[in-house]
This record gives C-alpha cells, structure tokens and sequence, in this order.
C-alpha cells in the first residue's frame, strides 16, 4: 500500500487537503497503539509500524515539497538519498544573492521590515516553482520526471532559505 | 477493533468486573494519584484527607519516608532528604551541578547521579520509584484490590532519557505502564472532557521545576498535539532560588550557607512566594548560622521584577510553540493553565495578556494533570470500549545522529507526530573501514556537543570496501511513550546492530531487575513468581487475541494449513502455560508471535480497507 491508497486517494500531485484530516483521524482510530493497549506485544508492534506509516503518509502527503518528491519516488527517482549538485547557474548567482542579503540583513536600517520583504520574494518563487512543478508532475513528456526532479532541488534551497529566515526573525524580534 | 475481556490465569471470568487503573502525576513539588470511580475521575487523597504526596524521600538507616513527615525533616537532615529529584532524571551529575550549585547532596560518582545517604546510596530513578510505590500503596489500599496499570505523566520537553528514566521507575515500583502521557495532554483531557470543546487550544504548564506549552486541536475526540515547547529547567523552584538571592543580599550573607540555612531559606522563599500571590508584602524573618536575627521585607512589585525575566522566557516559547504549529494567536479559543506555579498572579496575567484570554483555572491546577492521565488510563485499560478518546503526541526534540565534524543530522524532526519510524542512510569514510560508530543525540543545535547524547553503538563487521561505497541505513523508531529505538544496517551484506535506547545516565534493564529483587522480601522466590506470572499473563493475552482473531479472520485470510499451524503453536503455548517453566512459555509465544505475523499485518490491512470501504457507501 503507498501512502496514496492508504489514505484513498488518487496518485497525484494534486491532493484535496480538505479531506486528509478526516482520513488521517480514521486511519489513527483504526492503528494507534492505544487501541491495543490490552493486546498481545504482537498486536501492540504491528499497531506501533503501521502507525508509523499511516504519520509518515500524512506528513509526506500534507507538504507539496514531500509529496511531489515522493510522487517522483513512486516513479523510480529517489531524490532522497542523491549527492546531485543544482548546475542552474541563474538559480545559484539568485541564491547567492539572496544568501548575502540575509547575512547583511542586521545592517539595514529596519532590518524586520526587510526580512518580510526578502521573505515575500522567496515566497513568490516557490509558489511559481510549484505550479512549474505541478505541470511537470502530470505531463507526459520524456523528460518531465526529470524536470520536475531540478525543480523540487531548487525548492528544497528555497524552503531552507525560508526556515532561516524566520530564525533570524526570531532572533530580530524581542518581542 | 474490539476490546476484550481477559481474564488473568486463577481469576474468574467476570465480564463486567472493571479494571482498576490509576493516572499518576509524577511531579517535581508534589506528585497525585487519580482513579475514575463511578465515572468521575478523582484524585486519592492519603489517610489524612490530603490529596498532595509531595515528592520528597528521607532516607534512615534502614527505613525511608515519603511525603508530608520527609519534607518537614527536609531543613533538619538536608543530605538523606531528596527533594526534586524529578530534575536529576536522566541527568549527568556536572549537568545536575551546573544547574543547581547549592544541592546539598554527596554524589559518589562523577558521572551518573548517585548520592550517598545513611543507608547506602541512592540514584533518581530509585528515589522517583520510592514516591510512585507510595501512591501505588495508597491507590491500592483506597480502590481494593492490586492495580492492572498506571498512566504516568511527564513533560511534554522530556527528552528520551527522562522519559526512560521514568518509566524504569515505574517498573521499579511494580506498576504496569499502559502510556508515558505528557502532562499538557493530560490536562487538556481534564478541561476537554468536561466542556466538549472543539477547536485549538494552548496548555500553559508551569510546575516546581519544568515548563511546557503545548497547542492541540480537538476534534470529535482525538487530541492532536501540533506542537510542543519549553524548558526541562525552569520552574517554580527558580522563583524560590530568585527569592532566597535576594534575602541574601539584603541580609548580606555572603559565602557558603550551612546546607540547613539554605534549606530553611529555600522553605521561607516558597512560602513567601505563596503569600505574596495574596497580599502585598511579606517579611521573613530568620536566624543565620552565627544565631544573628535577619529580617527581610519582601515587597510584591519586587517579587514580580525578580521573577518577570522568567515568566517572559515562558512566552518566548508560547510563540515559538504557536509559530511551530502554524497558528495565529487569534485562534487559540482557550488556554488552560496547570502547575502550582500559575497561582502566581502575574504568572496568569501575563500569559492572559498574551493571549488576549482569560485562561481556564476552574480544575485545581495541583490536580488536574493527574485527572486526565485517570481518564486516560481508565480507557487504555479496556473499561471504555466504546470511547472514541485518542491523543495523539508529538516528539519534543529532534532526534539525530552525529556525523564528520562533530555535526549533528537531524532524522526525525521535533514536532514530528508520534509513533513514528524513520531511516537515514550513511556511508563510510575510510577505505577498508570495517567499523561504524553510531552516535545518537537529541536537540535542535547543530553541534553535537550541543546536543544531549543518548547512545553511542558499534556497527561492526562492514566488509572491507572503498570509501564511500558502504550503504548504513539507521533506522530511528519512537513509539507512542516517546521512547525511541534504533537500529543499523549495512545494505549490501545485511550486517545489523541494534540497541534500545538506555540513556547515558540512567539505569540498564538488569540493574533494575537486580533493584526489583533487592526490594522484595523473599527477593529470588518473588522475582521468580512475578516474571511467571508475567509470562503468563501474555501467554493469555496471546491465547485469547489470537484465537478471537483466526474465529472471525482465519478464513477469510489464511490457507487451512496455515490454520492449522497457528493453531498447532497455540495448543502447545496453552500446555506449557500451564506450567511453570517461564522461559518455555516466553520461547513458545514467540513462537507463535512468529507463525502468526503475516496474519497480524494482514488483518490490520484488511480493517483499513474494509472501513474505507463502508463510508465510501455512505459517501454515495
């Protein structure tokens, strides 16, 4: 069973994230351990791993990034475990730029308000490289597997990029 | 799934006999036993009329007292009185030292806590062990009868080896362990229960030693944490340490306290800290170790300023926690408030300030920890089969394995919803390597030394390869307590380690087997009986599931021969259950647990489909 028949839907990368929740708790009701609390050990381990699973699927399903990566898995490319380095040249040098922007973020005169700027900018690029993803995942061309698996690269730097900055935020903000 | 009654072998078969279970708030101050009689679920007070047990034991030459009559000693006979010890779980002892300068007690080992007191020497889990034996005694003697299983609570910031610390404890008192429970969830079940919320709500949880925040969604009965935060260190206990700073000062008793002064301080601090919650001003006055006369007022504005760094720090984390979840603080519809330490008014102010809500205090905070983990336990024993309560907790702190540099990879992130399994791949580094050292920490800083370490283990054996070539899969499993196991192997020729998490600091499974005889009178007969028995028990268990199983399954999913061949094992597990050969019987239902896994995992399977496949009807 993949994490899309466990939770019936069909495989694809679109998802209707309003109905998730609802399969999620049934899942749980039917496999979280403490429903065998007065079970065998056998019982209570099977529950235990089947569980896992059922966390595991949500949260790969939950999250486009995941999903779209373990769309790609179920099609044979594992990006999980890779060592491939991005060669988008005009990705890196924005990276770069980016990255400088953050390190210089303290020497701005409101160093908040251009957080949420950069932030905003990330934001808009992931959500373009995502409907870029989207086309990629359900088209049929030769390469688009392939395609789609340098974007979900690139996602990956941008969502890290994400996470610093609302490090740096915290850091910013004494609240 | 249907529940079953089982019997235990030698008892009668009565179907609606309840079970006698027990929700235990192990605290820093003071711990509570709660049971669910007649369908409410209260705490049990001692002979006395007193609810409270606090969690303070004095050791004499050959006995030990718990609670009220240990506490009042405290000052008296500091070093054979342990109090706090929940804050020496799973800790090393320069840990315990850095946080806590002023303790007065003599650690025998550099490492692992073990303190010195009249009759021998003692470590955390076995002080922890001697209050949960306490409330099991007293459950026992107010309910009747032996108790089938306990609820223990634990912060939600526990990390993995205060939580195995705990739940060794609870084994060291005899007490079955149905669920490590966190206590922000515990409370929540109190409040939940009983108003039928539904909606996000924040658990503001600020006891003698720890602080937690936690933010659950409630929906049709399932308690969902979203995310978790806090501090394992801060606590009540700080107000006091602020409090006695103070009167120091303004006593200018400087250098080294006698252990008796400062436990007389600390005793003074906390009760002005209690009055200062009601009225305005307090004075304390006492006697120094030269016999001088101090006198000291304590305004509470500057209670208040000594102690409001803290509680800021506290909702630091409430924002982080709302962050992690992915939540405004306008959505938030209650925040319940737990542990003595929000009696402080400020305490409550603030936090209400934040949320822009009254918080709920209408459950005594003392109790309502040890409420929830009753209901909690009432269900997981099997008294409610028709409950359709479900909590479902998140790890507090990443979980990760050290790699080249001293760098920390994080496997399973925090907040990361529980049971969970997760494996990571590794390779070596060296050519020819053979050996792999696996170092397991958990924490969010990025070096390890940052990070608590748990376990360090040897994969050994790897075949001699180039570097880079070799494949190690570590596989990180947390299960619903939060207690974690891992595992390695090496891909290409199947070379697997394996360890169960003991933390660095606690205890291993024999040396609590050894302290479990030790506590018993005719301890090698009685350790006998009770593993036995134990065994029995599961033999029954197995007996009664699987044979309920194959009824209403075996059919449908199995070949007759495969039938048969479980069934073969389990008439040979139900003779030998008979008997009193206790490793036969362990040896037997592994067995059968063998013959029977594919049909575990099957079943589990077909549930899953065949409920799917009823609301689809209903669907349509």
């Amino acid at each position: 069973m993949n994490y899309f028949e466990l939770f019936k839907i069909p495989v694809s990368f679109d998802v209707d994230l309003s109905v998730l929740p609802q399969t999620y708790q049934q899942l749980q009701r039917l496999t979280h351990p403490d429903k065998f609390a007065s079970g065998s050990e056998q019982q209570k381990l099977v529950a235990l791993q089947k569980n896992a699973q059922v966390n595991e699927a949500y949260s790969v399903l939950k999250s486009p990034l995941s999903r779209a990566e373990y769309l790609l898995s179920l099609r044979g490319i594992d990006l999980q475990h890779e060592q491939q380095t991005i060669k988008d040249t005009a990705f890196l040098m924005q990276q770069m730029e980016w990255r400088e922007e953050l390190a210089e973020i303290d020497e701005q005169a409101d160093p908040l308000s251009a957080l949420s700027t950069l932030e905003l900018e990330i934001q808009q690029s992931v959500k373009n490289d995502l409907a870029r993803l989207r086309e990629y995942l359900e088209s049929e061309q030769l390469d688009a597997n392939e395609k789609a698996a340098d974007i979900i690269r690139q996602l990956k730097f941008l969502y890290k990029m994400l996470t610093e900055i609302e490090l740096k935020e915290d850091s910013l903000s004494d609240f | 799934m249907a529940l079953l009654q089982i019997s235990e072998p030698g008892q009668s078969a009565a179907p609606h006999q309840r079970k006698l279970a027990v929700g235990i708030d192990l605290g820093t101050t003071n711990s509570l036993v709660a049971s669910v009689r007649s369908g409410e679920a209260l705490t049990l007070p001692d002979t006395q009329g007193r609810h409270l047990l606090p969690s303070v034991v004095r050791y004499l030459a050959d006995s030990e007292v718990v609670g009220y009559d240990a506490k009042q000693q405290a000052s008296l006979d500091p070093s054979n009185t342990i109090v706090s010890v929940k804050r020496f779980l799973g800790r090393s002892v320069a840990d315990i030292q850095t946080a806590y300068p002023n303790l007065p007690y003599q650690f025998t080992q550099s490492q692992s806590p073990v303190m010195a007191v009249t009759s021998g020497n003692v470590n955390p889990v076995q002080v922890s062990a001697t209050i949960l034996a306490e409330l099991k005694t007293r459950a026992e003697q107010t309910l009747g009868d032996e108790l089938q299983g306990a609820v223990v609570t634990v912060p939600a910031y526990f990390d993995d080896a205060q939580r195995q610390g705990t739940k060794d404890a609870a084994a060291l008192a005899g007490l079955k362990v149905l669920r490590l429970l966190n206590e922000p969830t515990a409370a929540a079940v109190a409040y939940g229960l009983d108003s039928g919320q539904e909606g996000v709500i924040a658990v503001y949880d600020l006891g003698g030693g720890t602080f937690d925040i936690s933010v659950l969604r409630l929906s049709k009965g399932v308690f969902e944490v979203l995310s978790t935060g806090g501090n394992s260190a801060l606590g009540g206990d700080d107000f006091d340490a602020l409090l006695v700073g103070f009167i120091r000062e303004n006593s200018e008793l400087n250098g080294d306290l006698s252990k008796s002064l400062h436990r007389t301080l600390l005793d003074k601090a906390k009760e002005a800290k209690e009055i200062l919650s009601r009225e305005s001003a307090y004075t304390v006055e006492f006697e120094d170790d030269s016999g001088q006369q101090h006198s000291v007022i304590i305004s509470v504005e500057k209670f208040e300023s000594l102690i409001a760094p803290l509680v800021k720090n506290t909702l630091k984390a409430c924002k982080r926690a709302l962050k992690d979840a992915g939540l405004e603080k306008e959505q938030v519809i209650e925040v319940v408030m737990v542990g003595g330490s929000t009696r402080v008014p400020l305490v409550c102010q603030e936090v209400g300030e934040f949320f822009a809500r009254t918080p709920l205090t209408s459950i005594d905070p003392d109790k309502v920890v040890a409420v929830g983990a009753a209901i909690q336990a009432d269900i997981l024993v099997g008294n409610k089969p028709e409950s359709d309560m479900l909590l479902l907790d998140v790890l507090p702190l990443s979980l990760g394995i050290e790699t080249m540099g001293g760098l920390t990879e994080k496997v399973i992130h925090r907040n990361t919803t529980i049971p969970v399994a997760k494996a990571q791949e590794f390779t070596t580094f060296k050519d020819g390597q053979t050996a792999m050292m696996v170092h397991v920490v958990q924490g969010e800083r990025e070096l390890v030394n940052d990070c608590r370490s748990l376990a360090k283990f040897a994969l050994q054996g790897i075949p001699p390869m180039a570097a880079g070539a070799a494949h190690i899969r570590v596989t990180f499993q947390v299960d619903a307590d939060g207690l974690l196991n891992v595992s390695a192997m090496e891909k290409s020729t199947g070379v697997k380690a394996q360890i169960q998490v003991k933390p660095s600091y606690g205890l291993e499974d024999s040396e609590i087997a050894e302290m479990l005889k030790a506590s018993m009178d005719n301890a090698e007969e009685d350790m006998q009986a009770r593993m036995l028995k134990e065994q029995q028990v599961e033999a029954a268990r197995v007996q009664e599931n699987l044979q309920a199983a194959l009824d209403a399954d075996g059919a449908a999913l199995l070949e007759p021969t495969e039938i048969q061949t479980i069934e073969v094992g389990l008439a040979k597990l139900n003779e030998l259950a008979r008997g009193t050969d206790k490793e036969a019987i362990k040896a037997a239902i592994e067995q059968v647990d063998k013959l029977s896994e594919a049909f575990a995992q099957k079943r589990m399977d077909q549930s899953i489909k065949s409920a799917f496949s009823g609301q689809s009807v209903d669907r349509i």
